[in-house]
């Protein structure tokens, strides 16, 4: 303390401010300019049919990945206010879960770009003469990709509350407004900042598809990475590509950096587990804010003003008021409920077969069947063969203590690399060697999400008790035995946790992958996937919709009759 | 003539099970906690002294009958009321200080003020200078003192302890006991009456003005047991020592289910929940027995201490041996039958031969077991089918727990075999032929 005030004149010591907020001071000047030049640029007027300057000179990259990472995090926001919003009617009301449950697991199997087709005009319509309709409608389409995991992660997190914690609430009777600041948003944070992350990378996957609009005969393409890919592929200009790689692994680094390093260090405190094993994250920004004084200051008022609202929306009786009387149970109301909700259920299934009926016909319903089968068979034998490849080498990563702090930071940034910037090279690559699209396409689905997979491999792995190891080596269990009795059942339960994701994320990436642009070239793979793209891209929306349709029913059936009965399986037996 | 502040007249509570029918945890409860006492409820596990405390609390509501918290009908927590829990339920996010100043937040109580109760209440449950720690960084005692001191912060009526030191060792548990029984006679707190809930008789003897024993299926008290000495109390001393004595003579009377104090052994039904006890704990309970210094006959209270077991589990692996044939419990001993004598005697295979005869014979569930692999002509059958039948009669818990102790006793009686990946139970084959399981 005393050293410090030698370097500052009184008066700024005194005031608070110490050398770490002068240290810090530039940087959140830059940010706030930042933010309000690409706040002030998303809002300028524009009309339909305007085309917006776009050029491939990387000197404009620095400004393009500003205005996509600000899309990105408004989603962010967005999504997470959706989550909070979600889990909170979710888990308070029995009604409305039961709604809202299902809607979101069909809502999770709709892919991104079947979003953004629907919507697309709604936004623009909102806005009229201004460019934000047409942000509005890309940050949705970010959005789409990014809420629905982290919704489920919420409504886990707020289920999922410990008996004990919530009676302990009731009994110091926090209001319910106060039971979500203190108690259930604190323990879903863990969660839902992991699926944030990941939600993160999950947005850059479409960043191309939701910046460069081209529904309905619309074709706008919004300043940002995405659109600077997307003119690059329309011109076919590798360096462009290599270009646009390059900022967006700078952009990917610096928020991991700036924002989920320090965030993931400061959420360490809500992690529920007693026994803290795994290594706290740490976070140099996080240290330098908590040594700052005055830029701390922001966040003791946002804590007061919480107080505030804590003494405003407080219980105000207790137990014996009247109020407290609990009201008589009827099964009426609910019975009524659950009548309604059957009711616009079979209204739904009979407007869709009427659709079918009359729209497309049942012959192109079973067509569609057919090439989700197609995309079926492409997503299980990836992921097998991605297991053949990644087990071996997490678990010899997972084994190898000091190995494994690297490593999976690697591996994290390139789960966050969006895989699609690959896609062009690949194009050249079959182009170049006359390779058949329908199986060589195929590996494009799974680029993307293969890491999932290693980095839960090595998570699990790495856990596998040290006394397990030493039996094992004591046992001399080698070769096949080794693998059987020893190695694959310890990390089963992992490798499952993480090819459910991976298998999520391929279908999804299906609708990329299988229908690959190149300028003029377009390659296409047999599957559900390039069906939705290219009736995307005819502006077909019968088709589009059944697309999406057949492909939930897919996503569906394949999480509830295998991955959901795997995961039980290894949350029964297999585990320590 | 003593102020009541809360009151049960004739509470009852059932929970539904999961075929919707209703099982009855508590029946026709009366009870009055006065100004000045502190209550200990003991009972087994799953005889709703939990839940009771529950009620008190505010935390679940009686389906029949009337709780009454100074002459007002309680229907949620109320202010004069505040609770320690067993697993201590601290908000691990938040400080110490901020963990004791939760509810006085949630008052709407100005932050300094706030604070001031809260050092207060830190200082007198002896934790200060760990105001800024996060529980994770505390011990098991030092994370129960701060549950603690969450609760007096509150300044309470009544302070309601769930199992408040069973999560905690022996030691740790005695001391903080002490803590707050000094307290408590020494007039630091406001608070004006302590309920316990407990399975530790010593405790409930060391701390209670009253002790009341509950009888299970459905719960209710079933005795009353005042305790006249004044504190603090010497664990070692004789009229502490015959209380205890007392108290486990009342606890394993009548032992299975019926409420009336008999000693005669009320046979088992089918849908009963089962006492754990493991087959190694039974095993060593009984040649203990038979060995010196006991020779057939201990007192409940020295065989605790010789085995370390914990209440709850001497009293299951008790009530095994009874059921079973292998012990008869009296006044609070337990009395090797010429049957467990025999089995002492027996080498292994006989031993088995013996247990199984006798699960046979005594254990309802598992007769039924026995006949259904018997009569199926694929000999084996799924424990979902027996998991069904007794979430009829038990709780899911109880059920699993039951099935589970079932199915432990039987593999062990030779009655069957069962295979934990598959679920599947089916007759011994003859030839010890194990197939390997395969994951």
């Amino acid at each position: 303390m005393s050293e410090r005030k030698q370097f500052f004149p009184r008066q700024v010591v005194e005031a608070g401010w110490n050398r770490w907020d002068w240290a810090l001071l530039p940087m959140v000047l830059a940010l706030l300019v930042l933010l309000a030049y690409g706040g002030e640029q998303m809002a300028r007027p524009y009309q339909l049919g305007e085309t917006l300057p776009l050029s491939l000179d990387p000197i404009n990259l620095p400004y393009y990945l500003l205005r996509t990472t600000l899309r990105m995090f408004i989603a962010l926001g967005a999504s997470l206010l959706f989550s909070c919003v979600f889990a909170v009617l979710a888990t308070r009301s029995r009604a409305a879960e039961k709604i809202l449950v299902p809607i979101l697991d069909i809502l999770q199997s709709i892919p991104v770009l079947g979003f953004l087709s629907i919507t697309v005009t709604a936004f623009i319509a909102l806005f009229p003469g201004n460019l934000l309709g047409v942000e509005c409608a890309a940050i949705f389409a970010i959005f789409t990709s990014q809420a629905w995991n982290m919704a489920f992660s919420a409504y886990q997190g707020f289920r999922t509350v410990p008996a004990e914690l919530k009676e302990a609430a009731s009994v110091f009777k926090l209001s319910a407004w106060q039971r979500f600041w203190r108690l259930e948003l604190p323990f879903a944070t863990p969660g839902l900042l992991w699926n944030m992350m990941m939600s993160m990378s999950g947005g850059w996957f479409f960043v191309v598809a939701s910046e460069a609009i081209s529904v309905s005969n619309q074709n706008i393409k919004l300043p940002g990475i995405g659109s600077y890919i997307a003119l690059a592929i329309e011109q076919r200009d590798l360096h462009a590509i290599g270009w646009a790689i390059g900022a967006m692994l700078i952009g990917v680094m610096l928020y991991d950096q700036l924002f989920f390093r320090p965030l993931l260090a400061w959420a360490d405190k809500f992690r529920f587990e007693e026994s803290g094993s795994e290594t706290a994250q740490d976070s140099w920004l996080l240290t330098w804010l908590r040594r700052t004084e005055r830029m701390q200051g922001v966040v003791v008022a946002l804590g007061r003003l919480l107080d505030r609202s804590f003494a405003t929306f407080r219980l105000r009786h207790d137990g014996t008021s009247i109020r407290a009387r609990p009201q008589a149970l009827t099964s009426t109301p609910q019975r009524i409920w659950d009548a309604i909700i059957a009711a616009v259920v079979f209204y739904a299934l009979w407007i869709l077969i009427h659709f079918i009926h009359t729209e497309v016909g049942w012959g192109e319903v079973g067509r569609v069947f057919v090439l989700g089968f197609y995309t079926m068979l492409r997503v299980v034998v990836l992921i097998v063969l991605a297991a053949l490849v990644w087990i071996p080498v997490g678990v010899w990563i997972g084994m190898n203590p000091r190995i494994a702090g690297r490593a999976q930071a690697a591996i994290q940034f390139l789960a966050a690399f969006p895989a699609n910037l690959m896609f062009p090279v690949a194009v050249v690559l079959l182009v170049r060697f006359g390779l058949n699209p329908d199986i060589w396409l195929s590996p494009l689905m799974i680029l993307g999400t293969q890491w999932y997979i290693l980095f839960n491999v090595i998570a699990g792995a790495s856990t596998v008790p040290t006394e397990l190891r030493y039996a094992a080596q004591n046992l001399g269990l080698s070769g096949l035995l080794k693998w059987r009795r020893y190695l694959l059942p310890a990390i089963f339960p992992s490798f499952v946790t993480g090819a459910i994701t991976a298998s999520g994320g391929s279908w999804n990436a299906s609708i990329v992958a299988e229908y690959v642009t190149w300028g003029d070239t377009t390659l296409k793979a047999h599957g559900i996937g390039s069906y939705i793209a290219e009736m995307t891209a005819v502006g077909d929306f019968p088709r589009i919709a059944l697309g999406i349709g057949v492909m939930c029913v897919f996503v569906m059936g394949f999480n509830h009759f295998v991955w959901r009965r795997l995961y039980r399986m290894a949350e029964d037996r297999l585990h320590f | 003539m003593a102020t009541p502040i809360v009151e049960l007249k004739s509470v009852g509570k059932s929970f539904h099970s999961a075929d919707g029918s209703a099982r009855s945890v508590l029946e026709s409860v009366d009870f009055t906690l006065n100004e000045g006492e502190i209550v200990a409820l003991l009972g087994q596990s799953g005889s709703g002294k939990s839940t009771m405390l529950r009620i008190m609390a505010g935390l679940i509501s009686a389906d029949s009958g009337q709780v009454l918290y100074r002459g007002l009908p309680l229907y949620a927590p109320a202010d004069g009321i505040s609770m320690v829990f067993q697993s201590f339920a601290l908000f691990p996010w938040l400080t110490v200080q901020k963990n004791v100043e939760l509810g006085l937040e949630a008052k709407g109580m100005p932050p300094e003020e706030r604070a001031q109760r809260a050092e207060a209440a830190i200082e007198l449950i002896g934790l200060s200078g760990f105001e800024g720690a996060l529980p994770r960084e505390l011990s098991g005692g030092m994370r129960q003192r701060v549950g603690i001191a969450r609760a007096l912060v509150m300044e309470p009526d009544v302070l309601l302890m769930d199992e408040a030191f069973s999560a905690l060792d022996v030691l740790t548990g005695e001391r903080l006991r002490e803590d707050i029984l000094d307290l408590w006679e020494t007039g630091r707190i406001p608070t004006k009456a302590i309920l316990v809930v407990s399975h530790n008789i010593e405790e409930a003897v060391m701390m209670a003005d009253r002790v009341l024993v509950f009888a299970s299926d459905p719960g209710r008290v079933r005795d009353e047991l005042p305790v006249p000495l004044s504190r603090p109390r010497e664990a070692e001393s004789s009229e502490v020592r015959s209380l205890i004595d007392n108290v486990y003579g009342l606890m394993t009377a009548g032992a299975m289910r019926l409420g009336r104090v008999t000693e005669k052994e009320v046979k088992l039904r089918l849908g009963d929940r089962l006492p754990e006890a493991e087959i190694a704990r039974m095993e060593s309970i009984v040649e203990l027995l038979a060995d010196e210094p006991f020779l057939g006959r201990a007192d409940l209270p020295k065989l605790a201490e010789e085995t370390e077991l914990s209440d709850q589990e001497l009293l299951d692996v008790s009530r095994a041996l009874t059921l079973l044939g292998f012990a008869l419990l009296d006044h609070g001993d337990i009395i090797l039958t010429p049957l467990g004598k025999q089995y002492v005697l027996a080498n292994h295979l006989e031993r088995k031969a013996i247990f199984g005869q006798q699960l046979l014979e005594n254990v309802p569930l598992l007769t039924y077991i026995r006949h259904g692999l018997v009569q199926d002509p694929s000999g084996d059958l799924h424990e979902d089918m027996f998991l069904n039948l007794l979430r009829f009669t038990l709780d899911e818990v109880d059920a699993v727990s039951a099935l589970r102790v079932a199915i432990e006793w039987g593999r062990y009686g030779d009655l069957f075999e069962y295979n934990f990946n598959t679920g599947v139970i089916n007759m011994p084959e003859k030839q010890e032929t194990a197939t390997p399981r395969v994951i």
